[in-house]
């Protein structure tokens, strides 16, 4: 964080929070003010401050990223885990560091959050399933957190567990993946600025169904490197297993970089569908590491990337 | 009276073309839903889904009818055209919602799509048997094709199995309601067999 440029500006000093929020929920604003009603719930605003890395691409609407979701320990349908996430408890949350770092320990989540500049990360994703969004996330680089931590010299790879609680997160009860949800990056991904741990997104906190309260966001990889509802995170010198990949080597790779020229066996990459664009929506072509190439490709030079995928 | 009489009274009671002038509803309602907002933010997808999925339920309540005849009595035969045709409908519609809204004509990828990713090769395997059927499904084909007809029809069973399988090859990881499906599919074409079976044994 030392030395990237800062502002104090707010992102609610740019943009009117009305103009973020969809038109229906504009229209029904609209509608209470005119009654003479508060318009709109209480919100926390989270205060994140913009940042370099946003895309100036239009958000989709909180409805959309709310609605479509993966989130597989509520259920493998789209709209399960909106359905279904409300049943998890996120206050306590506690977040267990270990491995090589030189300050291990279990973190609360206010531990984890106090004293980082919380931004506006305005980032495409992409879903391996070929959908994508752009989201605007709420969140600090993972590097600040690792580098308070401390990674010990040798540590390669960083690791992470989604939380498992079958009575609050109903589809662990059947053998769907293998619970518990597992990731993990290779240091210098970890480290990367656009790597970020997400509390929020739309300036509120996380909400449940896309991985409360705390989560990673890779903008540059797939959806599903991006893990949700975090409980812990690990630093190793081998590369740690991860969940998709155990399940089916050849489709999931641990890179799962964003790549438009290779294919998932059983369906192609090339182009993907932003979400929300109705009946009509038409295909556009996906862009190489999502079109973080800039930022991220050096990371990779020299690795034949249909290997490594 | 039975339950069992009184269903077959009422199941004889509908006219066949009822059936075919009911058939286009479920997917005028989807098409309207996804026009207006009420098939999520993903239209696109649901609607295939939609389609496939109740293409899927016609044709296992086609393969259901001879089962349910033999085992329960209850007769839908006179139904069984209609059914199947229906069937063949959806599949169709499913099949152009690939097509036109989701890869939006996008040929090349198609093509290479119906070749290199089996879920879709099977898919279109699946569709691809059908074809005849449909074709066949008239008064005229049963009588010119005599008892090659009855041959040429057991192709559903193919299809359905392939039906079956793409759901399960499409979706991530082993989920639970295509297995379900495929256990209905697998099951009622056993049923065709065990009784045939015993009663050849029977005969020895």
């Amino acid at each position: 964080m030392a030395g990237r440029w800062k502002n104090d500006l707010n992102w609610s000093d740019i943009t009117p929070k009305a103009a973020f929020l969809n038109r229906r929920q504009l229209m029904a604003g609209a509608g209470a003010a005119a009654l003479g009603g508060a318009a709109g719930p209480a919100l926390a605003d989270l205060g994140a401050v913009p940042s370099e890395y946003s895309t100036d691409m239009e958000p989709n609407t909180f409805e959309e990223i709310t609605s479509y979701n993966n989130f597989y320990e509520f259920g493998t349908g789209k709209g399960d885990p909106a359905e279904y996430a409300d049943a998890l408890t996120i206050d306590p949350w506690t977040v267990t560091i270990d491995g090589m770092v030189d300050k291990p320990g279990d973190y609360s989540f206010d531990d984890l959050v106090s004293g980082m500049t919380l931004e506006e990360r305005i980032y495409r994703f992409r879903c391996v399933e070929a959908w994508s969004m752009v989201v605007p996330w709420v969140g600090f680089e993972l590097a600040d957190l690792l580098n308070r931590v401390g990674v010990q010299d040798g540590a390669k790879y960083v690791a992470f567990e989604t939380l498992v609680r079958p009575e609050e997160m109903w589809a662990q009860k059947r053998p769907i993946l293998e619970w518990p949800y597992r990731e993990g990056l290779r240091l210098d991904e970890a480290m990367n600025p656009l790597t970020i741990m997400a509390t929020g997104l739309y300036d509120e906190p996380m909400p449940k169904q896309n991985g409360a309260p705390i989560r990673l966001v890779v903008p540059w990889k797939y959806g599903f490197k991006s893990i949700k509802s975090i409980v812990k995170i690990s630093l190793t010198d081998k590369e740690p297993p991860t969940t998709w990949n155990m399940l089916q080597p050849s489709e999931y790779g641990f890179y799962a970089n964003v790549n438009p020229n290779v294919d998932h066996p059983r369906w192609s990459q090339a182009t993907e569908r932003k979400v929300g664009g109705g009946l009509f929506a038409k295909r556009v072509p996906t862009q190489m590491f999502n079109g973080y190439e800039e930022e991220v490709a050096s990371l990779y030079e020299g690795m034949d990337l249909s290997r490594y995928y | 009276m039975t339950l069992t009489d009184r269903v077959n009274a009422a199941i004889r009671a509908v006219p066949p073309w009822c059936l075919y002038v009911v058939a286009p509803v479920p997917a005028a309602w989807w098409l309207y839903l996804g026009l207006t907002g009420g098939l999520g933010v993903e239209p696109i997808k649901a609607l295939e889904h939609e389609l496939g999925e109740f293409a899927l339920q016609l044709l296992i309540l086609g393969l259901a009818v001879t089962p349910l005849r033999q085992h329960l009595r209850i007769n839908l035969m006179k139904h069984r055209r209609a059914i199947g045709v229906i069937a063949f409908f959806y599949v169709f519609l499913h099949l152009l919602a690939w097509l036109l809204l989701d890869m939006r004509g996008l040929w090349s990828q198609i093509l290479a799509d119906i070749v290199k990713r089996p879920y879709i090769t099977i898919g279109m395997a699946g569709f691809a048997l059908l074809i005849p059927l449909a074709l066949t499904s008239n008064n005229l084909s049963v009588r010119k094709l005599g008892p090659a007809w009855r041959k040429l029809h057991k192709l559903v069973y193919p299809a359905v199995l392939l039906g079956g399988l793409h759901y399960i090859w499409l979706v991530k990881g082993l989920q639970f309601e295509p297995l379900l499906y495929m256990a209905a599919i697998v099951g009622l074409l056993l049923l065709r067999w065990v009784p045939q079976r015993r009663r050849a044994m029977a005969r020895a």
